[in-house]
């Protein structure tokens, strides 16, 4: 892929984020190159979703600049934000379904509003995205009440996919999800970015994930990337929050092999 | 921006080939399915030996989808279209969509318009058994909880029927002032233009006592009720059962009737003779006062033919009715709000409907307690 020319999928510089007297992100600054697939690591509550909302608009920022497929967000009018969400797409924490609407309509929905399609091939595509993420097209008829936390999030994941984005933000896409599927999960991830050229940031405490697809990993502490690299490069830091993520009982336990190496 | 797709029969070594090229995407996806389809229909392609996806330039799932539909109507005639030439990436992507779609799930067909209709009936009428079976167990569970409270008074949840009191009760006392008064001079007002006519002035007042204290003061404040605090009562009470906080209550030996359901009814039944009562009072007023400045009544004239025309009677008759009515509503509200599904359409069908049936409920209970306080003369 042609990464090197482009512009990066998503630059952050010099990011304030805070909530009334209290600064979550401070001077924070990120780079997510296209076609990578980025995982982003940090603490309960230190900020990672505040990020997220933050990059795609959601929540306002204090001071920085922000650039998501190499258009400013600062001054883009109405319709650059429009162009822009048409080329990402988005899995929130919680799923965000549409509970009035179908799974099958959820994942319409994005369709529908950008795109201009038969009835027939906005089903079929739908549908195939669902089966896509590991649901079946009965499933489709359900309403978001009637799914399991699981299936939840493979709604809203398939929904994120719904206009083959060049860009997507996963918030903990795999929380909830049985390790096989979470591994089904994760390969899908990589077709979508081999053959699409996908960028993907991903929110995720999966060391699993991590170790197998991640090209490259960021770790928030202190409302601040305090790290970015390979997962090796990730165990090497000296940092103290990341000696215990890493180097911790679950860290160690998942690749001993790498561990091994480096000892 | 990028070109469009095509799909094109080229000849090669003497057999037919499809060429495609462009971009199957998205952006393109309706022109690419009219030009799938254009070749699909049309029978000499339908003999090409191959499909050569050399010449696209972007691939995504509108395009893959539409490829393998277009190889899947071939094999459905018995033929096999090979792809050849299509770039190393989109292998997989392709791949993916391969498996897809095979179980056929049409949408649904419409079905005809008389089965659709006698459908329609046939669940209203379940869903009124339905309903029916729920009003009166939703009665049952909260008169059993109110024996367990008064059994054991130290277990009912007074400061939440405290703090539902004043939201029903206290809040609602300017509106419901309001109203009444207005209504109160709008009848008093009709009565002096009508009665007029035939010279019966005096009659009005007898009309305005006896129909506010009897009927029209307990049945406003209760429509009033139904609408503030019975939709607030089942949107609160469904908004918990989406989050499944009435669940989680459950779970830890709580009672959801005793804690959520209770203080809310018995601050309704409380709440409703009191607001029957200052509703009235407004109306007589309002009455009063109109009979005043546009009958031309002197008020102590009024107030002397009022007590005349009205007895304690009428106004036991209006204050009997108010609790019974405010059982209604909450037992409506509660089970309305109970019934709500996980989506927020279904939340605001159940609100509706509390408000709808209530105030149904409250006029058929006003009628039969006309017909009953007829029977025993009061
Ligand atoms: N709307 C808000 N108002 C006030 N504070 C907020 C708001 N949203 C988030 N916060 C605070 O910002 C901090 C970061 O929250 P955030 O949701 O980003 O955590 P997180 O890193 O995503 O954690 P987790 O891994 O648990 O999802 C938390 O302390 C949270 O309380
Ligand atoms: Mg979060």
């Amino acid at each position: 892929m042609n990464t090197l020319n482009e512009a990066p999928a998503i630059r952050v510089r010099d990011l304030v984020v805070g909530f009334g007297d209290r600064v979550v992100l401070d001077h924070l600054a990120l780079n997510v190159r296209r076609g990578e697939i980025l995982g982003f690591v940090g603490g309960s509550g230190s900020g990672k979703s505040v990020l997220l909302r933050t990059i795609i608009g959601l929540l306002p920022k204090r001071q920085g600049t922000i650039e998501v497929l190499g258009v400013d967000l600062g001054p883009a009018n109405d319709e650059a934000w429009r162009a822009l969400e048409r080329r990402w797409g988005v899995l929130f924490q919680h799923g965000a379904l549409f509970s009035s609407l179908t799974a099958l309509q959820n994942v319409q929905v994005p369709m529908r509003e950008h795109l201009v399609l038969s009835e027939r091939l906005m089903r079929e595509v739908a549908l195939a995205k669902l089966e896509m993420v590991g649901l079946n097209a009965r499933d489709g008829d359900k309403l978001p009440s009637e799914l399991s936390g699981g299936m939840t999030k493979r709604v809203a994941l398939a929904r994120a996919l719904a206009l083959d984005p060049e860009l997507v933000f996963l918030d903990e896409p795999t929380s909830g999800l049985d390790p096989i599927a979470a591994g089904d999960f994760d390969e899908l991830i990589r077709t979508l970015q081999q053959t699409l050229g996908l960028t993907v940031f991903m929110v995720t405490h999966d060391l699993e994930s991590l170790n197998t697809v991640c090209d490259r990993i960021a770790a928030l502490a202190d409302g601040k990337v305090i790290a970015i690299g390979s997962i090796s490069e990730m165990r090497r830091s000296p940092h103290p929050w990341m000696k215990a993520y890493f180097q911790g009982k679950r860290g160690r336990k998942l690749s001993p092999g790498l561990s091994a190496m480096e000892s | 921006m990028s070109p469009s797709p095509y799909l094109r029969a080229v000849d090669r070594d003497g057999k037919t080939e499809l060429a495609a090229a462009g971009s199957w995407t998205a952006s393109h996806a309706t022109e690419l399915e009219r030009v799938i389809d254009a070749v699909d229909g049309d029978a000499a392609v339908a003999k090409a030996a191959a499909i050569n996806m050399r010449g696209i330039e972007a691939f995504d799932t509108y395009g893959a989808w539409l490829l393998e539909r277009l190889i899947r109507s071939h094999e459905a005639r018995g033929q096999i279209l090979p792809i050849v030439g299509l770039a190393e990436r989109y292998q997989g992507l392709l791949e993916e969509v391969r498996h897809v779609n095979r179980e056929a799930t049409d949408a649904k067909a419409d079905a005809n318009f008389v089965v659709l209709t006698l459908e329609t009936v046939g669940r209203g009428v379940e869903n009124l058994g339905r309903d029916l079976v729920m009003f009166v167990n939703m009665l049952g569970s909260l008169c059993f909880a109110a024996m367990a409270m008064v059994l054991k008074p130290r277990s009912f949840r007074l400061m939440s029927a405290v703090h539902h009191l004043d939201r029903v009760a206290w809040q609602a006392v300017p509106i419901i002032l309001l109203i009444t008064f207005l209504i109160g001079g709008i009848i008093a007002q009709q009565g002096f233009f009508h009665f007029r006519k035939f010279g019966a002035d005096d009659y009005v007042v007898d009309m305005v006592g006896i129909l506010i204290l009897r009927e029209l003061g307990v049945l406003i404040v209760a429509i009033m009720v139904a609408g503030r605090s019975g939709s607030s009562y089942t949107a609160e009470i469904g908004s918990m059962k989406m989050r499944e906080e009435i669940d989680a209550l459950r779970t830890m030996g709580l009672d959801p009737v005793s804690i959520l359901l209770l203080p809310r009814v018995v601050a309704l039944v409380i709440a409703l003779p009191l607001l029957t009562f200052l509703g009235s009072m407004a109306a007589l007023y309002g009455g009063g006062l109109v009979a005043w400045l546009y009958g031309g009544m002197n008020p102590e004239i009024f107030i002397a033919r009022l007590k005349e025309a009205i007895s304690l009677t009428h106004f036991k008759v209006g204050l009997i009715k108010a609790p019974f009515m405010a059982l209604a509503i909450g037992v409506v509200a509660c089970s309305e709000g109970l019934k709500v599904r996980g989506s927020s359409e279904s939340l605001g069908l159940q609100t509706t409907a509390s408000v709808v049936k209530s105030i149904f409920l409250v006029i058929v209970l006003d009628g039969l307690f006309a017909i009953f306080f007829a029977s025993i003369g009061m």
